[in-house]
């Protein structure tokens, strides 16, 4: 018995009993789709966090320091020190200095921006910051602590009217000069990243106590990003005496942990997905044992024509396979469906800018042939029952 | 010359909870080509064992039963299979086409297994259905078609494999007498074409079609000759036990 017969016949016999046939496949759809969706979800997850990660700089590695308890602690020129004599590794640095929130007055109004940040003239590269116009700031103006800063696009439209240029800004009792409007990345509202304020980290130290909450470097590739850590922690090691008082992170390594954690939590998600496939197979094979016994008269019927086991058995698979392709296929077109829609939802919503499914070949080729699989494996039972049939007692079935 | 059929003290004996049922009670029997022989008997007689036998739906318990010189009694399922699909055409009282095909594909069904390709099964079929006089309906579900028809269709299949033997079961059990009538006669003729023909049979009016008779009863033949000898339709006493008392 041909392949092609089987599987027309078993598309026929599918076709006489829809609702049967729906009923039979709908564990295999919903398997098949919950697959889809959580993969490509899932896919779509890692894409948008490889994409933020890649836009904050894939090589930054941050330095926090707590020094509280500690009688000692690490000063700027001490990293710097470190970046200078690893120039394989590590190729800019910035303190990294919260002022915290506090009041400023723009020419007429009083305000409290989002943060005040500290920063060296490395610091807008290293957060991979852009200026809308005017400058960064320089060197110079750190090491004498100008009072220049650069500010974000929401304070300058709202308290300056889009022109903040060359004005000043009133800070913890200097007036500093505007030298820089940021490049807008979040609509310019306010408490995001367009309410901000930098300026050089000694003028920040002074008015934050002296206190540096971390460093920021830019390391030379993903690759050296271990090393790079490493480098760091000996030399915070070495200051601190005890690792409590310090933690070094690196996007790589960050980046390769949040990869691994999702691809752990889809294993798990696809893994209790696959049950449904699994149930999806056993009502498959269920639905073909009670048509082998619906259908003993024509396997009696065919193996008194000379159909050897083997032709029964094939013909039952293939009909299990072919309703599982079909729940498969079905499954799958369902899977994308919701994929993008849940995707677009998903996208839709505040922080997850740039959200949307990404439906892999790969996973709809595994679908598909897992469907398949399925369906072959738990027909095989039912098949191997047909085939084994007394033709004697087959035909004399009524 | 070689014998078709051969039965060699053939005995088949099925255990029914304590009692030992002797359906075949040590049957000889030899069928040459170009016979039509009907096996009478009525139910319980044996006569569906022996049908069975012969088309290799069964084994012997013991004893030899070969068919065109081959021994088959000791064949396994899928070696049967092969023997029925290349030897045998079958002829069922219940016709027992398959309802979802068509008829060109029921007539198709023992070729496909034989493994002809898809044109010459449709050629082979198509000529099989012409030979009944049905080409014409081959696109037609069995169900669309009256009795006699469909056993016009099951002759059609039976014959499509160009088999040694065919053997039809109760050919007329389910058809008015005139339709029987006709497929007895399509029998008949195909027997006079040199086909050898076995048909087994309950009715001696039917048996008598047929050139010879070979009439079973509790599992042994009880006569086997010429269809036309009057002492072939001789009903047998059912109460031998009785008889053998009185003498």
């Amino acid at each position: 018995m041909g392949i092609k017969q089987s599987f027309f016949l078993a598309v026929k016999s599918l076709l006489t009993s829809k609702v049967r046939a729906v009923l039979t496949m709908l564990g295999i759809i919903i398997g098949v789709a919950a697959v889809i969706v959580i993969i490509s979800l899932g896919d779509g997850m890692t894409k948008m966090m490889n994409d933020q990660f890649e836009s904050m700089g894939a090589n930054l590695i941050q330095v926090q320091v707590w020094d509280f308890g500690s009688s000692r602690s690490v000063s700027p020129e001490d990293m710097y020190e470190v970046m200078e004599r690893n120039p394989k590794y590590l190729k800019a640095v910035t303190p990294y200095v919260s002022v915290g929130s506090m009041s400023v007055h723009s020419e007429e109004e009083t305000f409290t921006p989002k943060s005040i940040m500290g920063g060296s003239e490395d610091y807008a590269s290293i957060q991979n910051i852009t200026l809308e116009r005017g400058r960064f700031l320089q060197y110079i103006d750190v090491l004498r602590q100008q009072k220049v800063c650069v500010i974000g696009s929401y304070i300058n439209k709202e308290y300056y009217d889009g022109d903040a240029l060359g004005k000043t800004l009133g800070l913890g009792g200097y007036n500093y000069t505007i030298v820089g409007v940021l490049t807008e990345s979040a609509e310019s509202r306010k408490g995001t990243d367009d309410d901000q304020i930098i300026i050089p980290y000694t003028n920040a130290m002074y008015l934050s106590g002296n206190r540096v909450q971390g460093y920021l470097f830019t390391g030379a590739s993903k690759e050296t990003a271990t090393i790079s850590r490493s480098i760091l922690e000996n030399r915070l090691l070495k200051i601190f005496g005890d690792d409590d008082y310090y933690m070094v992170v690196t996007s790589a390594e960050m980046l390769d942990m949040m990869n691994t954690m999702m691809g752990t939590m889809m294993t798990v998600l696809v893994a209790i997905a696959a049950i449904s496939l699994l149930v999806g197979g056993i009502g498959i094979m269920n639905i073909m044992l009670v048509s082998v016994s619906e259908r003993t008269r024509e396997i009696g019927i065919r193996k008194s024509l000379g159909a050897k086991r083997k032709d029964i058995r094939g013909q039952f698979i293939i009909e299990a396979g072919t309703t599982s392709a079909i729940g498969g296929v079905i499954g799958i077109g369902l899977g994308l469906l919701m994929a993008n829609g849940a995707g677009a939802l998903i996208g839709s919503m505040d922080g997850a800018d740039g959200f949307t499914a990404v439906p892999s070949v790969s996973a709809i080729a595994v679908a598909f042939g897992v469907s398949v699989g399925v369906g072959i494996v738990f027909g095989y039972l039912p098949a191997n029952k047909a085939a084994k049939l007394n033709p004697i007692d087959a035909l004399r079935y009524e | 010359m070689e014998h078709l059929i051969e039965f060699q003290s053939v005995y088949k004996i099925y255990q029914m909870g304590d009692t030992q049922v002797r359906a075949l009670d040590g049957v000889d029997m030899t069928i040459d080509p170009g016979e039509f022989v009907a096996i009478v008997g009525q139910s319980g007689s044996g006569k569906s064992t022996a049908m069975n036998i012969i088309g290799c739906l069964d084994v012997p318990s013991t004893g030899v039963y070969k068919l065109g010189g081959v021994d088959v009694s000791t064949m396994d399922d899928d070696q049967q299979a092969v023997i029925r699909n290349k030897m045998l055409g079958f002829i069922f009282q219940q016709y027992n086409l398959i309802p979802k095909l068509n008829v060109l594909e029921n007539v198709e069904l023992p070729l496909l297994y034989a493994g002809v390709p898809e044109r010459e099964r449709r050629e082979r079929a198509l000529r099989a259905l012409d030979r009944v006089g049905l080409a014409g309906k081959s696109k037609n579900r069995p169900n669309q078609l009256s009795g006699g028809q469909q056993q016009r269709v099951s002759i059609a299949r039976a014959l499509a494999g160009d088999p040694s033997v065919i053997l039809a079961d109760e050919p007329t059990g389910a058809l008015d007498s005139r339709t029987g009538r006709e497929v007895l006669h399509f029998l008949k003729q195909l027997h006079e074409e040199g086909n050898t023909v076995v048909l087994i049979t309950h009715d001696n009016s039917i048996a008598v079609k047929a050139e010879r008779i070979v009439r079973l009863q509790d599992g042994k033949i009880i006569y086997d000759g010429d269809a036309h000898d009057p002492q072939a339709v001789v009903q047998p006493h059912l109460d031998d036990e009785d008889e053998e008392v009185t003498a």
